[in-house]
């Protein structure tokens, strides 16, 4: 018995974070420009992607620019309204924004992709109105928008949950003969975003299973924004999300998330695969979550100003202006111009919110089912006559 | 078409092929479905004639399953999944729950999941834990979802038929130890006897008190108020056949008539669909009662070992207890 003890007593229960640095991510770690924007000379990780990159022309350049600097404006608004109470919560995607921006901009019309809940990036890239963005977090709905109009699904807040519908989904594009015809414009893939904490779920693995055994046209795009709420990375595996794909069956590719170039060609070159019928691909975008987790939490309880300054070092719009400025594709006049775009939408964003009706209470019962349901037709019409009560009353 | 006799597993099986045949959307996904035709072979020769895009093996992980079939459902699929066992559905809790009930409503409109989600339920084959569970009371609580057990061939075939057609996501319980009985089914849609998925039915008609049950105590209720007849007691026995939502209406009428009410159901009575019925009658027939509406049912404790079970489930004799109790108000 002494000795089993001795055993448990002498066992680590927690493994520390032994090789991996939360700011560096390693050689396989796809990179196309550097902290201050210069572009970098080919490597073994970037060089199956260099040809996406060099196809670029300045003005695609410029106008992911435009989308990372307006998309963070959207956020910081996001945040300003729900500390001013328009909103009950906001989860900012401050530092993601390349992650984001280079994955969605990588998508084709007829794509389809399942966010979690903070891809705001990814639904202006979709074209959803950002105003759309704001109703669930103002508490007048539960999605916002029509999924089939932009392809584009509603934020799922169950973590994990949403990688399996996208999977469900590449499996019924595989049988609706959209996927490896060679048509363009028709070969269809799907995305599903979640981050380091939902690679976890039980959920998220399975996706994986069934997206492997049907080698369904799914892009699983993890960002790694190193912190699950409070945990850190090594909390939550003991190996990196892109080497876990291979477990699976099918490739997995760190990319630099703060490098909108380099997200951008990784997943370009992932969903051609998937559209061509080659089967899933696990992207992990390897970036930083410089804000809380939610307005509502604290991270100054669990992590460090210092390491937060080094990412900060990291900026992914300060590195896309950096490349921008340096191959002289855009001039101070530009930025003015989009800086000037960017408070113009900041105004459209506030406005909006606080014009955003009332809903009108008996909503509640409404499409709940698709065919009446008595509970909810007795229900709905008790509540009406309960509230016409008090208007009687008040007319008297 | 002229009516044949089957069994109530080759019902399912039937109404599966003639969902199938009918809309080219219908798929069957599960464990074991396609060559082996699913453990109880309800899906038999189906993986032959649809092809394995049509019936699908999936990998072992039910919340895989449901979750997949809700991405399918979006695409615009009608998906039906056999949950193996009903005490294997829990891994898919959280997404028929959190996503298939409340899709719809989320999208306020904007998307439909017509899955139906089959569950073999109940006990009665001496099988080992996990395999003989009555957990459709979780689902009823669940707005968003519709929730009905068969109790014969006829059923069988037409209401799985009809919960594929449904729009709305259904649970569709299937009493598992009365797939082998066997009865006639009229397989003429035109014949008239066909009842909408949500309507009750008066299978035994009687005047002092009614039986209330659903899926696999139907039969074991019938033989109840056969025996009482030799007694002289003339007992009513409906099947539920919804149990969400339920056909209040027709609950309403029979209670009214004999005044004494009893729930039959091998779920645990504690908060299971009997507590609900029973507030329902106190509320609407409270005035029609000559005797407090009774549960009998499984005990408040996890489905024992198939030893016990013959003392656990609901069987003749407490159920004529019931009535004696029922009566002696």
């Amino acid at each position: 018995m002494t000795e089993i003890r001795d055993v448990a007593v002498h066992h680590e229960t927690v493994v520390p974070q032994a090789q991996q640095d939360i700011t560096d991510g390693g050689p396989d770690m796809v990179q196309f420009v550097d902290g201050e924007g210069t572009r970098l000379e080919r490597t073994a990780a970037n060089t199956p992607y260099a040809e996406i990159v060099e196809a670029l022309t300045p003005e695609d350049g410029r106008s992911m620019y435009r989308d990372l600097v307006l998309v963070r404006r959207l956020d910081a608004e996001g945040h300003a309204l729900q500390r001013q109470g328009e909103l009950g919560l906001w989860p900012s995607l401050l530092g993601q924004e390349a992650a984001q921006v280079g994955a969605g901009r990588a998508m084709r019309a007829q794509d389809f992709a399942f966010p979690g809940y903070r891809e705001h990036g990814v639904a202006w890239c979709r074209g959803i109105e950002p105003e759309q963005l704001l109703a669930l977090f103002r508490g007048v709905d539960n999605g916002g928008w029509s999924p089939s109009e932009l392809n584009y699904h509603l934020y799922t807040i169950v973590i994990g949950n949403q990688m399996l519908h996208a999977t469900g989904y590449a499996m019924g594009m595989q049988r609706d003969g959209v996927v490896g015809t060679g048509d363009e414009d028709r070969d269809a893939a799907v995305m599903a975003f979640t981050g380091d904490g939902g690679t976890a779920q039980g959920d998220f693995n399975e996706s994986l299973v069934f997206a492997g055994v049907a080698n369904a046209p799914l892009v699983i795009f993890v960002q790694n924004n190193q912190w699950a709420i409070s945990e850190p990375n090594y909390k939550q595996f003991r190996v990196p999300p892109y080497q876990r794909a291979q477990g699976f069956g099918f490739p997995g590719i760190r990319v630099d998330g703060n490098d909108v170039l380099a997200v951008y060609a990784v997943t370009k070159a992932a969903l051609d695969n998937a559209r061509a019928g080659q089967g899933p691909t696990l992207i992990e975008a390897f970036t930083y979550r410089l804000g809380a987790h939610t307005t509502s939490d604290d991270p100054t309880k669990y992590r460090s100003a210092a390491e937060v300054d080094i990412w900060r070092e990291k900026d992914p719009i300060k590195r896309m202006r950096g490349f921008l400025s340096q191959k002289g594709y855009a001039d101070d006049a530009f930025y003015e111009s989009v800086d000037r775009e960017a408070d113009e939408l900041a105004v459209r964003v506030r406005t909006a919110c606080q014009n955003m009706p009332e809903p009108s209470q008996e909503r509640m019962f409404d499409e709940i089912y698709v065919d009446p349901h008595p509970v909810v037709e007795r229900e709905k019409a008790q509540f009406m006559e309960y509230q016409a009560g008090f208007e009687t009353q008040e007319a008297r | 078409m002229a009516a044949q006799k089957m069994t109530l597993a080759k019902g399912i099986n039937a109404g599966l092929r003639a969902a199938m045949e009918a809309d080219p959307k219908v798929l069957l996904m599960g464990e074991d479905v396609g060559k082996l035709g699913g453990v109880f072979r309800i899906t038999e020769g189906l993986q032959k004639d649809f092809g394995e895009d049509r019936v699908v093996d999936t990998p072992l992980a039910e919340s895989g399953i449901v979750g997949t079939a809700i991405g399918l459902a979006m695409r615009g699929y009608r998906p039906v999944v056999e949950i193996q066992f009903d005490g294997f559905i829990y891994p898919a809790f959280d997404q028929i729950v959190s996503q298939l009930a409340k899709m719809h409503a989320r999208s306020r409109g904007a998307l439909r999941l017509p899955i139906v989600i089959r569950v073999p339920f109940g006990g009665g084959i001496g099988a080992v834990e996990h395999h003989s569970e009555s957990n459709e009371a979780y689902f009823a609580h669940t707005a968003g979802l519709r929730v009905v057990a068969c109790s014969d061939p006829a059923d069988a075939y037409w209401m799985i038929q009809q919960a594929i057609s449904s729009d709305d996501p259904v649970m569709f319980y299937e009493p598992k130890r009365r797939y082998h009985e066997r009865a006639e089914v009229d397989l003429d849609p035109q014949a008239g006897s066909i009842l909408g998925l949500h309507d009750a039915r008066v299978v035994h008609e009687g005047t002092q008190v009614t039986l209330l049950a659903y899926g696999p105590t139907v039969k074991t209720c019938l033989q109840a108020a056969d025996a009482a007849a030799q007694e002289g007691i003339s007992l009513q026995v409906v099947d539920l056949r919804s149990l969400s939502p339920l056909d209040t209406e027709t609950i309403d009428r029979v209670v009214q008539g004999t005044g004494r009410a009893i729930v039959v159901h091998e779920a645990s009575t504690f908060l299971g669909m009997g507590s609900e019925i029973a507030a329902h009658i106190q509320q609407e027939c409270f005035h029609h009662l000559e005797a407090p509406v009774l549960r009998v049912g499984g005990y408040n404790i996890p489905y024992p070992p198939s030893r016990f079970e013959e003392e656990f489930l609901p069987g003749l004799d407490r159920i004529l207890d019931a009535v004696d109790r029922s009566l002696a108000y």
